[in-house]
């Protein structure tokens, strides 16, 4: 399995820390217990597209928001969290190789 | 058909010609008292034991595919009572009381071997955490005895006590710790569940949960429309796509493990050995095999296969153990699909639909629970109240905050 990391390229699965779903980006603003449970310990947990954080841990040290399929182990996109988890956009779209359109 | 030596001999001398399928194949009805989704244990041990205990025998298990081809039919067998914390304690307690009169009540041989596991610790901080784990198994009623290195290597002369990294100082054994034989277990269960009138439908997937003003009426599946009025969600891996059917977001990320198998072997290794700082144990089953598992693949999944890093990890966990398993060739591995909870502690509660009740979350450690599983889940789905020995596996306790953290590692689904 690899990740396509957009700072550092296609990586070994080795490199990165998964550490959950998605839903760790909506941490609640305020106290109110059921918005806390959910955020911690409620989960979609679909069986095929997911979006779930990855950390490249022995890399860039990036966050990596990865849209991908639970059931293939397919990966369609992996995205910067601090370009707003959009691929395409933001620091992601700075990094292409040099010559690439 | 009551099995027993004699009738093997019988049979023998008549050419075998009298053995009879060990359980019905039934169309289903239009209606039952109580349907079971899931023909795994859990599920085939919840209709057996709500027939034995309850007197409730007009009762289905519904089996997307056939009974035993989930994880009951591949897991590394492993059958003990060594939990720490009041809540887990008392139930794996129950549970391993149920392993030790099963053969007889099921009459069936699930070759359960007693031969004993050993947890081996490597600091003076894990040997004063593991004494304290083995008072809170003899206070509970169990067995546990302290080792220390040379009385683990009078049990396994075979393992590297001088490796750098987890210099082996000692081993928490569990006399009554042991293994069994997992298909075994699944039909013995379905046997015996069959023969009191339980309806066993397999190839029925269940597609929807039929609610009406707030209270379960049936369910939906692929061979027809079934009514009742009690409904029990036990598909382990499954649950949260089960779940959703009525409605409910789970505290479950469903994860990939792995375990493994190697050729056939004389008799090599006579435990279970836990070698908890490798995530790796194993066992030798009677065929000859050593049967052997690590952690997680550690990223949410589905696959049922997994990848080569944990391959590779769990390898070099059993090297560093005992360098000899570099001599035996591996033959198969596999990967099952775990419900991990966020604490890893399973769940059996009633949900917050009448009627509709749940057994999931039992992380990798499902195998050991299976007739505790079935008996608290059948008291519960019959009475409507939680068995004493399983009253803490509430679903709403990680709102509330009594969670059952066995490892202490966090809410992370992952970690367990």
């Amino acid at each position: 399995m690899r990740l396509t990391c957009p700072l550092c390229g296609p990586r070994d699965r080795r490199e990165f820390y998964y550490y959950g779903a998605a839903d760790y980006l909506n941490r609640p603003a305020g106290g109110d217990p059921a918005e806390w449970d959910a955020y911690l310990h409620l989960r979609d947990n679909p069986a095929g597209q997911t979006r779930d954080l990855w950390y490249h841990e022995t890399g860039c040290a990036q966050w990596l928001l990865v849209t991908r399929d639970t059931v293939t182990h397919s990966i369609s996109d992996v995205a910067l969290v601090a370009a707003g988890g959009a691929s395409g956009g933001g620091i992601a779209a700075k990094v292409k190789p040099e010559g690439s359109a | 058909m009551q099995y027993s030596g004699f009738r093997v001999i019988a049979e023998g001398l008549f050419g075998n010609r009298g053995w009879k399928p060990a359980w019905r194949d039934p169309t289903p009805k239009p209606a039952y008292d109580a349907i079971i989704i899931g023909g795994g244990g859990h599920g085939l041990s919840t209709a057996y034991y709500l027939a034995k205990n309850h007197g409730l025998t007009n009762i289905a298990v519904l089996e997307k595919g056939w009974i035993g081809s989930g994880n009951i039919g591949r897991n590394t067998t492993i059958v003990r009572a060594n939990y720490f914390l009041p809540g887990n304690s008392e139930f794996y307690s129950h549970s391993l009381k149920l392993w030790e009169g099963l053969e007889a009540d099921l009459n069936y041989n699930v070759m359960h071997s007693q031969r004993g596991l050993i947890n081996l610790f490597h600091s003076d901080g894990q040997r004063d955490a593991f004494a304290r784990r083995g008072n809170a198994m003899v206070n509970q009623g169990d067995d546990a005895e302290l080792l220390d290195r040379e009385g683990v290597r009078a049990h396994l002369p075979y393992l590297d006590f001088e490796q750098t990294r987890f210099p082996i100082y000692g081993g928490l054994l569990h006399r009554r710790g042991g293994t069994a034989r997992h298909d075994a277990v699944a039909w013995g269960y379905a046997r015996a569940a069959d023969r009191r009138g339980v309806d066993l439908i397999q190839n029925c997937e269940v597609t929807g949960i039929d609610i009406e003003n707030g209270r379960v009426t049936g369910v939906q599946t692929t061979r027809g429309a079934i009514r009742a009025k009690k409904v029990g969600i036990v598909v382990a891996g499954r649950s949260s796509q089960v779940a959703a059917m009525a409605g409910l977001r789970l505290p479950i990320e469903s994860h990939i493990l792995q375990a493994f198998v190697t050729e056939g072997l004389k008799p090599v290794i006579d435990h279970v050995i836990s070698f908890g700082m490798g995530h790796f144990y194993i066992s030798q089953s009677d065929k000859g095999g050593l049967v052997f598992g690590g952690d997680l693949d550690f990223y949410a999944s589905y696959a049922a296969r997994g990848n080569l890093p944990m391959v590779e990890h769990v390898m070099e966990a059993g090297m560093t153990l005992m360098p000899m398993i570099g001599r035996a060739k591996l033959l198969r591995s596999w990967g099952g699909i775990m419900d991990m909870s966020p604490d890893g502690s399973p769940i059996i509660d009633k949900t917050p639909v009448d009627g509709l009740y749940l057994d999931c979350g039992w992380n990798y450690g499902g195998f050991k629970a299976v007739p505790a599983s079935g008996w608290t889940m059948a008291h519960l789905m019959a009475t409507d109240q939680p068995h004493e020995v399983a009253r803490r596996f509430r679903l709403n306790r990680f709102a509330t905050g009594h969670l059952l953290d066995e490892e202490g590692t966090g809410s992370q689904h992952n970690l367990h």
